[in-house]
């Protein structure tokens, strides 16, 4: 049996190629449908709760619920473009306490809080600078580093201000109104909100350095075979969602006005719920700001409806992992029978 | 046909939702034969096996084993009947020992509370000794992938087995680890075991099969003695219609040109060897071969700049080029399409546009750092429609893709930056024979174009039909170059194993100028 016979026997082109499947869904399409189905859920429970307790369609009401999550919010973009670099970071809560930590002992040095939240803010850039350098030189994956650091973090902030919060109800008017003032009926917290999400999902969507974080999170393999270099994008990925974090422990202190070295703890459990019911995926490759901002506002939703009902708090953490185990699950219902 | 039947399929169909995977087919596996079944990717092979092994039930027919009408309930089933599958691709536990992975399910069967590793070793390895003699308490990681392939056998193999079927046995392995596979397999069917051959090389089914059936869109078409077929027989069967040409039209000699498009000198890219150099010269395609891990791979990704270099040079179109890193290549013109198409090639998950997008963003991008999409979606449009890529959309997800078009995908990638010299690692790798020679085709069609085009192969037959010189790689450095008159299987293996060297200096300086 010859080989070459072989070789110039076979075959001539256009076969039918096998059926391309189902075609037509693309990533972008695919989140959309997810997101339609988040406000859907939450039109519906806004209709039922309309009926159930006159408080809950009033915008007093709706302040709350958006005051409750606008700051979170910021924390979850991070988290959002770094759970699609394929990383996560469980140290947001500790690094939002540090920020507010460093700028409010910094503050109470004598220092100028515009100045001190700056520093605070670059210091938990640095954070993610160091978690980025333990990830992508030493080599370690991101849920080990943003451990450590998360327990790291908590202790430097029980260090610097030795365990006891520190009261900065001296903070100037001018640096108060971040936390606590309004353009008329709308806080200034709302507004900050809505411009870093709007910003960032535009960037996700459309610009090319953010590309590369979907090329990353998808097959970093084939990325660095299509020249990306990965290792820097998420690098600085996990130094945007530290630095994040920062800018929002900075809010925080100018709303409490205070800055106690507990606060944030348990934190990123919420926010990584809040983008995975989003639709980012814990395998990286995908995810959308909208989306994880809509899975963060059904989560308020929720707990704001819970409380409207009178139901006991100690129910909702208990909902709260039972809506994610949902969402996760029909989630990997749709994906698995796609494929 | 003097033989009994040991198994016997009777009319079986099976649908999955609204596809219609088998449609009433028959299939008869004699006694003591190794019996080939052919058919393009979603005949419907892999259903019929999986039938076989108890992982998916038939929606109707009958399956009788050895005159009794039975029912395969479950793979365990199925193992209990004497009849084991190998699957495709390698699923072993990587960190466990051959033994364990061979005895997995008899373990997990095991009602006592504590491992007998004793007998677990000694059990496994009379299993292992049927195929080769691997020492079972080594870890599966340790093993080479012809090795762990023959785990696989084992792991299908019981002491009892009378049915083996083999899922494209040698997708992953070199000529020389295939054929030591099939003395292999020849050794079992001598024992008395049937077999069920899948395979989408001629080559192997014609040297190891008696018979052959083959599949066609879910239906049966026809079963063969190999004997009284010839393997153009059998591909129009598989196809359904004449065929011509499997491989495009080379160089004619007349065109061959001395000009060098690439030229790579004194490329060292393992620390402490030689350096290699040579040549790719305008309007041919240079093919590479040699056995997995000779170095092809890393060779050409360290001219690419994907992995560090020693020392050496390399000269695009007689000008030096400096290469630190693959976007300094990209920049240059030198592409590169790398072997595993799922792990390093293609983002799955991501649409055929951004898939293409990937290698030039910078193309792509608006002063402003946006991602200029209307610019994206028309390359990626004349792209795919140039190459004949068959889908719903250029936003259609890349996953939903068959294998030939997700390859072509990744061709078009390539073709984007309209690059100088193109270097695809193993461009046709798990894709259907028609895919395969559209692939062949826009090769040889970028050839003509002036682009260079070199091609790494395992597959002895595509390197033959394909190049029009051949460059072996033995141990890191090249041993010997072979011209197109001269190509055949034995002169490219006994090169590639190490037994001629056929190195002349003269050439090689030859290939450098």
């Amino acid at each position: 049996m010859s080989l070459r016979q072989t070789g110039r026997t076979l075959m001539d082109a256009e076969i039918k190629a096998s059926a391309p499947g189902l075609g037509g869904r693309n990533w972008l399409r695919l989140g959309s449908m997810r997101e339609a189905g988040l406000i859907a859920i939450m039109l519906a429970l806004c209709v039922a709760m309309t009926f159930a307790s006159p408080h809950f369609l009033t915008w007093g009401n709706f302040r709350a619920m958006l005051m409750s999550f606008s700051i979170e919010g910021i924390v979850v973009v991070g988290m959002t473009i770094l759970l699609i670099v394929g990383g996560i970071d469980l140290s947001v809560g500790s690094v939002v306490c540090f920020s507010m930590v460093v700028s409010g002992a910094l503050f109470l040095m004598g220092l100028d809080p515009w100045t001190a939240s700056l520093i605070g803010i670059g210091a938990s850039a640095l954070i993610g600078a160091a978690m980025g350098f333990f990830v992508t030189v030493i080599g370690l994956n991101h849920f080990i580093t943003s451990l450590a650091a998360m327990v790291i973090v908590r202790g430097l902030c029980l260090v610097i201000t030795k365990g006891t919060p520190l009261s900065l109800f001296t903070l100037p008017p001018g640096f108060k109104a971040i936390g606590q003032g309004s353009f008329g009926n709308v806080p200034y917290v709302i507004v900050i909100f809505v411009v870093v999400v709007a910003i960032f999902d535009f960037l996700l969507r459309r610009a090319t350095a953010f590309r590369k974080v979907f090329y990353t999170g998808s097959n970093e393999k084939a990325a660095q075979f299509s020249g990306i270099k990965t290792k820097q994008v998420k690098f600085w990925v996990t130094v945007l969602c530290s630095t994040l974090a920062g800018f929002a422990g900075v809010i925080y202190m100018s709303r409490f006005g205070a800055a106690t070295p507990t606060f944030g703890a348990g934190m990123e459990l919420n926010i990584i719920a809040a983008a995975v019911i989003g639709g980012a995926s814990l395998n990286g490759g995908s995810g959308t700001i909208f989306g994880a901002i809509l899975g963060m506002a059904l989560l308020s939703v929720v707990t704001s409806s819970l409380i409207l009902l009178d139901v006991s708090v100690y129910w909702q953490d208990m909902i709260k992992g039972c809506i994610l185990l949902a969402a996760v699950s029909i989630d990997h219902f749709l994906h698995s029978r796609k494929s | 046909m003097t033989a009994a039947a040991i198994l016997e399929i009777c009319d079986i169909s099976k649908s999955f939702g609204a596809i219609k995977a088998l449609t009433g087919v028959d299939f008869t596996l004699q006694g003591g034969e190794i019996h080939a079944l052919c058919g393009e990717n979603g005949a419907g092979k892999s259903t019929l096996m999986n039938i076989i092994a108890g992982i998916v039930q038939p929606d109707e027919g009958t399956i009788r084993l050895e005159g009794k009408e039975v029912t395969i309930a479950s793979p365990s089933a199925a193992q209990r009947l004497g009849i084991g599958l190998v699957h495709q691709e390698i699923a072993l536990c990587q960190d466990a020992t051959v033994a364990e992975n061979i005895l997995m399910a008899a373990i997990n069967n095991r009602r006592a509370p504590l491992m007998n590793f004793r007998r677990l070793y000694a059990d496994a390895q009379k299993i292992m000794d049927l195929l080769a003699p691997i020492p079972v308490e080594t870890p599966v990681a340790y093993l080479s992938i012809s090795n762990q392939q023959l785990v696989e056998i084992a792991k299908a193999l019981t002491l009892e087995c009378r049915v083996l079927m083999l899922d494209e046995p040698t997708a992953a392995l070199t000529e020389t680890e295939a054929r030591r596979l099939f003395a292999i397999v020849r050794d079992l069917k001598a024992r008395g075991i049937s077999i069920i051959y899948i395979s989408h090389r001629m080559a192997e089914i014609f040297s190891l099969c008696d018979r052959v059936t083959v599949f066609r869109d879910g239906r049966y078409v026809a079963t063969d003695s190999i004997a009284s077929v010839t393997p153009n027989d059998v591909v129009r069967k598989m196809v359904g219609r004449e065929i011509t040409q499997l491989y495009p039209q080379k160089l004619s000699p007349e065109r061959r040109s001395d000009r060098p498009v690439l030229s790579v000198g004194n490329l060292t890219y393992r620390q402490g060897s030689d350096g290699v150099s040579f040549a790719l010269r305008a309007g041919e395609i240079l093919g590479i071969g040699g056995l997995i891990g000779a170095g092809r791979s890393e060779m050409v990704q360290t001219v690419c700049g994907l992995r560090p270099k020693v020392s050496g040079s390399v000269e695009l179109n007689g000008e030096p080029v400096s290469i630190r890193n693959y976007s300094d290549a990209v920049r240059a013109g030198l592409v590169y399409l790398s072997e595993d198409r799922k792990a390093s090639g293609l983002f799955l998950d991501l649409s055929i546009a951004s898939n293409i997008s990937a290698l030039d963003l910078r193309k792509l991008t608006t002063p402003l750092g946006l991602l200029d999409r209307r610019a994206e979606a028309k390359q990626a449009t004349e792209l795919v429609e140039r190459h004949g890529v068959r889908m719903g959309g250029i936003e259609t997800q890349v996953s939903t893709l068959s294998g030939g078009n997700q390859q072509k995908v990744a061709i078009a990638r390539l073709l984007s930056v309209g690059p100088k010299v193109v270097i695809l690692d193993e461009p046709t790798r798990g894709v259907d024979v028609g895919a395969k020679v559209e692939i062949h085709r826009l090769l040889r069609d970028l050839a003509e174009r002036g682009v260079g085009v070199i091609v790494i192969s395992s597959e002895l037959p595509e390197l033959i039909g394909l190049s029009d010189r051949v460059l072996v790689i033995h141990e890191g450095a090249i041993v010997g170059e072979i011209g197109a008159d001269e190509l055949t299987e034995e002169a490219i293996m006994l090169l590639a194993s190490g037994v001629r060297q056929q190195r002349s200096n003269a050439r090689q300086a030859h290939n450098v100028a």
